[in-house]
């Protein structure tokens, strides 16, 4: 238990106004996840599951409380130190996979690799050998269109891995696939999470958050449980 | 920013552009038409002004030309030549009295029909003095031109041009020797003139000079011969090296004192200068190619505008793309530097369109009009650095609202 934790929140809050109605999309969240832990994080809409998986990917910066990842406070950073952070220390999967359309999948794995600031020296051979991590070492010259919902997905991953991330972001990864497909991509989770890496999933199926081996629940902004899996599952 | 970034920016930019082909031509079609006229412009302007440089080289600067001035009769103003006609007298008394003379000739022209055999041809004459081919070199082609004792005698010989000789002996055809009628005085041809070529509209080559006493006794209309001794229009050649601007000075005060004109009163001649007369059209010219600079100009500013508005529709298009290079770690200025490359390297694709095409017009032109053109280095560099400038400047908006986009909102963007 020597390493320190990879993220600490400490009372966070973000409030949005919407027609100048204030709302709380976050309220005094705090928890603490440790170098390799698998998370998931369920709620119903609205209950600020999202607002909390941008604040954590650095795409968005809380309001209140304190957010440090990896060591660093992310509160006050400025937006080119927070590219730096979503580019070097976070790998984010998305729903609709967001691979850019007529790009092999080579180029769309390549594409972080392109804004860091240390790169290996050979970027393809880099984006090739996270492809075949992913089991799609056949496939380099395929572009979205020619490739299965999964595949894309597999790609996306792909592409969120190419930096050797020390935390991966998944919001819904499963949300436009089928169940076949579903199991295999959370295994392809639960594998990477195996060989060290941190996995936060955002989900509400229930079958997903079970591959993790801890649910954070949140429900109207606030975090209303935090426990291991296998305890939660009543 | 390293060069290899620079070149990856390129590749970015290039791959989005072959993406939408068509669209990509049809944005760069303002820039092209913009480049290729800045090319045709430069190039005719360049070889109007050589033309010019030729004509001056041939026809010399230190030749002043003294014509018959306007008179004013009780406020109505007569157009040239209404005045006092310029006489022999004149003449004589410019060649007197004017320091730096080399070569002086009077010049008097009428229209007249020459006849040989069954050939007829309209054209001008020019009765001049035997020394007006060294005021104004005209080498032979063959044969030999008058003297000034026939020019006394009021000999019936003449020179032609080769337009007449053209249209009056057949190829081939030594018209020296012959007989041609003109006006029904007959007039034994001594020499053919070279070709001068195409000067402004008028063909200086349709024309028959003869020595001035036969062109004012027997040729020229009683209208032109007001006094007994007219010599039309008087061509001073000065020495090379010498003042023109004292030259014309000294002249106007001889003819005054000549003719008789009171202190104060106007001249009743006019004083010009070759120089003059070409300044007068390389002014003319210049005009013409601000006019033409500014028409560049603006169809660069369309241009441009038509390369902003089609940037804003791409990043607006391309907003969920610019979304995802912002989640994995493309700062704002790497989206506004991907964005300012396409828009500059869509213009620099259109001046490089341009810049063939322009040479091709250009070219079509010079072998229509028969005009030496050239087209510089400098030429297309400065229509290249105004490509690129137009893509900096109208590709600056666009690539800075999409390096603005907030990446969660482009992220959700529909």
């Amino acid at each position: 238990m020597g390493a320190p934790p990879l993220i600490v929140a400490r009372h966070l809050g973000k409030v949005y106004r919407l027609g100048g109605q204030p709302l709380a999309a976050l309220q005094d969240v705090g928890f603490t996840i440790m170098p390799g832990e698998f998370v998931a994080v369920m709620g119903p809409s609205g209950s600020g599951k999202s607002t909390l998986l941008n604040i954590l990917g650095a795409l968005d910066t809380p309001d209140t409380g304190s957010l440090t990842i990896d060591g660093a406070e992310v509160s006050g950073m400025d937006a080119d130190l927070l590219a730096a952070l979503r580019n070097r220390t976070i790998g984010f999967v998305f729903q609709q996979f967001n691979l850019l359309r007529r790009t092999s999948a080579l180029d769309n794995v390549k594409l972080p690799l392109l804004y860091s600031a240390q790169r290996p020296p050979d970027l393809r051979a880099a984006a090739r050998a996270c492809l075949e991590l992913v089991g799609l070492g056949d496939r380099v010259g395929h572009q979205p269109s020619q490739l299965s919902g999964g595949q894309q997905q597999r790609v996306a991953i792909a592409r969120a891995l190419v930096n050797s991330p020390r935390l991966l972001l998944a919001d819904e990864p499963t949300g436009a696939l089928d169940s076949q497909t579903s199991a295999e991509i959370m295994a392809l989770l639960a594998r990477l999470n195996a060989a060290g890496l941190t996995v936060i999933v955002v989900t509400h199926d229930a079958e997903v958050a079970a591959c993790a081996q801890r649910l954070l629940r949140m429900r109207d902004g606030r975090l209303v449980a935090d426990a291991p899996t296998g305890a939660s599952a009543a | 920013m390293d060069l290899r970034r620079i070149g990856e920016y390129v590749q970015l930019a290039l791959t989005a552009l072959r993406l939408n082909k068509l669209r990509s031509a049809l944005t760069a079609l303002g820039i092209i038409i913009g480049v290729a006229s800045v090319i045709v412009m430069e190039a005719i302007g360049n070889g109007a002004a050589l033309a010019l440089q030729q004509q001056v080289a041939a026809l010399g600067t230190n030749v002043v030309n003294v014509l018959t001035g306007s008179m004013r009769i009780g406020g109505r103003q007569l157009g040239s030549g209404g005045a006092v006609p310029l006489s022999e007298q004149d003449l004589r008394a410019i060649r007197e009295g004017v320091a730096g003379v080399v070569a002086i000739s009077g010049q008097l022209n009428g229209s007249v029909t020459a006849v040989h055999g069954a050939a007829n041809w309209s054209t001008q004459v020019s009765g001049v003095h035997a020394e007006y081919f060294e005021v104004r070199p005209w080498p032979l082609e063959s044969g030999r031109y008058f003297s000034a004792a026939e020019v006394a005698a009021g000999a019936r010989v003449a020179l032609i041009g080769s337009s007449v000789r053209r249209e009056l002996f057949a190829d081939g055809v030594d018209p020296v020797g012959e007989l041609l009628r003109v006006n029904n005085v007959p007039l034994e041809v001594i020499g053919t003139l070279g070709t001068r070529g195409q000067a402004g509209g008028s063909d200086p080559d349709d024309v028959i000079v003869v020595p001035l006493t036969t062109a004012r006794s027997r040729l020229v209309g009683r209208g032109a011969v007001t006094v007994p001794d007219v010599v039309g229009n008087i061509a001073v050649r000065i020495a090379d090296g010498s003042d023109l601007t004292a030259a014309q000075q000294a002249i106007a005060s001889v003819l005054r004192r000549q003719r008789r004109i009171a202190p104060g009163s106007e001249d009743n001649f006019t004083i010009r200068n070759f120089a003059q007369l070409l300044q007068a059209r390389n002014d003319q010219q210049r005009t013409l190619g601000y006019l033409l600079a500014t028409t560049a100009a603006m169809s660069l500013v369309v241009g441009g505008i038509g390369i902003m508005n089609i940037m804003l529709v791409s990043v607006t298009e391309r907003t969920r793309e610019i979304g995802l290079r912002m989640a994995v770690g493309a700062r704002a200025r790497d989206v506004m530097a991907q964005f300012l490359t396409e828009a500059v390297l869509l213009c620099l694709c259109g001046g490089l369109i341009g810049l063939l095409l322009g040479a091709a017009v250009t070219a079509l032109v010079a072998a229509l009009a028969g005009w030496t053109v050239s087209i510089g280095g400098g030429t297309v560099a400065v229509a290249l650095l105004a490509a690129g400038a137009v893509g900096v400047i109208f590709g600056f908006v666009p690539a800075r609202r999409a390096s603005r986009l907030d990446p969660i909102e482009a992220l959700r963007y529909e």
